[in-house]
């Protein structure tokens, strides 16, 4: 698994898609920091970008990288190797080559500008273990759905349709219902339904470090309860942990079943 | 300098004044002793030590002296000082141990029905009520320290209470850990200035039917609910800070029933809500600061004829919330750091109105719960088309002149 996790991730290095990764979040990040020269408040920038563009980035990679490695996936099935391996490596690799342009990316910068310094460490940390996890979670679906579908624009069309869903539809949705149920009590609903939904849960996460005097309004209370204590993070980073365990186990359970 | 001036009229024309020196080597050896022994205008020196007195009662024109802030213990018996005579001064004293009563509000310093009093550098600590003015008028409340360690509102008093008294100066005070920092009731043409209230269980302020009040450049942080200005008029408030008022019910400022009033160079910071409006009408806003609040403005209705002009707002969550449709009230030239239109003709205007109410701060008045959904895409996308053409919002409400630069 290691070796082909290797292969993938200097095949991604070498070309030339990480490297625009890579160089968008350097830019990105030297500009927000000149602009502002404020740490903090670049963090909160970022946080918008973080939360719509890498679940973006990583659904669009992951099926663009599995249909363009298809081949070579054949070939490598022809082996005598593990087909957890294969399909593990091969993820492994798009989501460490991603997750390492964004960490490094914006690492960088804010290094240079005095991050150790400033008093935003953690929030920034934070925003880079959220963006990470976010990385992982939609490649880990994107391949799910790649694998499910052998039509390459049906699995296009699939990946995109859940990014929006999850990013724009799932708000909308939530939004309608505590509307409509707004007699109810409707606290412990909505700190669930942000726990199922990963780019929520990221945000909520973030917002709370963040924007704190305005959720300490009324229901404000509830959820920096919840969040803001450290057994909320906990709760919040197991979550995130499973939903990148669970598409991956998926992903190896439905890739040895997969007839070729 | 009035005072000032009063006092050496007194030492001009009572010459026969003398000066009771007070300690536990004296011949006096308390103070209630020394008030009884003393004449009229006459002055106790208090000396450095510890006196465990209660319920002394100055009743003629005295000034109690301490000297090296000499320590009235109450042993929590009840009231400590209580004055019924015009023209006392009470100077450097460490008050402690007020008895704390469910039936009668004890202070450390209580003045009844007296004039031209002044209370001067005295520090509370342990206590129910701090200085209690009850129908006195014309008095001073100058740099105090009162250090409260309330715990519960059922069973503490408030720092400095004014009731019923008119024309009475409270400056450079520093007041915490009490339930209202300073409480005013019925009472007019009273100046606030320079005060500190901070940590308070309540209220920093609290205002009630006192007309014709001012008060200009206190530091309000960290109240329970903020300050409170209820069923008042022509109040002005000038150069006060309100910060870091933060819980589930906590605001800057409360207005409730206020009319006529001026409210211009504060700065609103980091609270839940910076100002929450409530049947408060033709009021005047001008050249406020609104920073990194929750909410700056928030309407409850029945407000109207109430004008915002030159004001900052930066950075809140949300710049104006209203919960109804209509509006009475003006928003010229602020300074909003949302906004995003340009200045064609550089003449530092924007050409394009602002609309400070989002359509998200409507949906959160209804459902509070939504705020969880704050920042996130669907929002920003609600919001933008709800701001091409308003149709839950109040579409007259809206700032013709937004300026491209803060106002200083």
């Amino acid at each position: 698994m290691l070796k082909i996790l290797k292969y993938s991730f200097y095949d991604l290095i070498r070309s030339r898609w990480s490297y625009v990764y890579f160089l968008f979040y350097l830019i990105l990040g030297f500009v927000l920091l000149f602009l502002n020269n404020d740490v903090s408040k670049a963090v909160i920038t970022l946080m918008n970008i973080i939360i719509i563009l890498v679940p973006l980035i990583g659904t669009i990679f992951g099926v663009m990288y599995y249909y363009n490695s298809k081949e070579f996936i054949e070939l490598l099935l022809a082996q005598p190797i593990k087909r957890s391996s294969i399909f593990l490596g091969q993820y492994l690799g798009v989501a460490g080559s991603l997750t390492l342009s964004l960490v490094l990316g914006l690492g960088i910068p804010f290094v240079l500008y005095g991050l150790f310094k400033s008093d935003a460490i953690f929030d920034f940390t934070l925003l880079l273990v959220t963006g990470a996890f976010l990385t992982m979670i939609f490649t880990a679906l994107s391949f799910n759905i790649a694998l499910s579908n052998e039509n390459k624009i049906k699995g296009f069309g699939y990946a995109v349709l859940l990014w929006l869903f999850l990013a724009v539809i799932y708000d909308g949705l939530f939004l309608m219902s505590l509307i409509i149920f707004k007699e109810y009590p409707l606290d412990s609903f909505s700190l669930a339904a942000t726990m199922f939904n990963p780019i929520d849960l990221s945000r909520t996460l973030i917002l709370l470090k963040l924007d704190i005097s305005a959720l300490l309004g009324y229901t404000g209370a509830v959820f920096k309860q919840f969040f803001g204590t450290n057994q909320g993070l906990i709760i919040s980073m197991l979550m995130l942990v499973l939903w990148t365990v669970v598409p991956i186990w998926r992903l190896v359970y439905k890739s040895k079943k997969k007839d070729f | 300098m009035r005072y000032l001036l009063i006092y050496f009229l007194f030492f001009n024309t009572f010459l026969s004044a003398k000066t009771i020196p007070i300690c536990s080597d004296c011949e006096v050896k308390l103070v209630s002793d020394g008030v009884r022994m003393a004449s009229d205008f006459d002055t106790l020196l208090i000396k450095k030590g510890t006196y465990k007195e209660f319920n002394i009662l100055i009743d003629k024109p005295l000034t109690l002296l301490g000297e090296n802030y000499p320590v009235i213990d109450g042993e929590d018996q009840g009231e400590i000082i209580r004055i019924v005579s015009d023209n006392v001064t009470v100077d450097g004293l460490f008050i402690i141990n007020v008895g704390t009563s469910y039936t009668s509000d004890y202070a450390a310093i209580r003045v009844v029905k007296s004039e031209n009093y002044l209370i001067q550098n005295v520090v509370l600590e342990k206590l129910f009520f701090g200085i209690y003015l009850e129908k006195s008028n014309n008095g001073k409340v100058y740099h105090n320290k009162i250090i409260g360690d309330a715990v519960d509102e059922y069973n503490s008093g408030n720092g400095i209470q004014l009731w019923y008294s008119h024309n009475v100066v409270v400056d450079r005070n520093i007041v915490q850990g009490v339930r209202d920092g300073i409480y005013l009731e019925f009472s007019d043409n009273v100046t606030i200035n320079n005060n500190t209230s901070a940590n308070n269980l309540r209220y920093g302020l609290h205002f009630m039917f006192s007309n014709d009040d001012v008060y200009t450049n206190n530091v309000f942080e960290n109240n329970g609910a903020g300050v409170a200005v209820m069923f008042s008029k022509r109040i002005k408030m000038i150069g006060n800070t309100f910060r870091k008022n933060w819980g589930t019910a906590a605001f800057g400022m409360l207005l409730k029933e206020i009319n006529d009033a001026e409210i211009s160079g504060n700065t609103f910071e980091e609270n839940t809500i910076g100002i929450n409006i409530e049947g408060s009408n033709r009021i005047q806003y001008t050249n406020n600061n609104f920073i990194k609040n929750g909410w700056a403005v928030k309407v409850l209705g029945a407000c109207y004829t109430n004008t915002f002009t030159k004001n900052n707002f930066l950075y809140n969550s949300f710049d104006i919330s209203y919960n109804s449709r209509l509006n009475d009230n003006v928003f010229d030239q602020n300074f909003w750091s949302d906004y995003t239109g340009y200045d064609l003709d550089k003449n530092g205007v924007g050409d394009v109105p602002y609309r400070p109410v989002k359509l998200f701060s409507y949906i959160v008045n209804k459902t509070p719960e939504t705020i969880v959904l704050l920042r996130s895409l669907f929002m920003d996308i609600i919001d933008f088309s709800e701001k091409v053409s308003p149709v839950f919002t109040p579409d007259n409400l809206l700032d013709v002149n937004p300026l491209m630069k803060q106002v200083l």
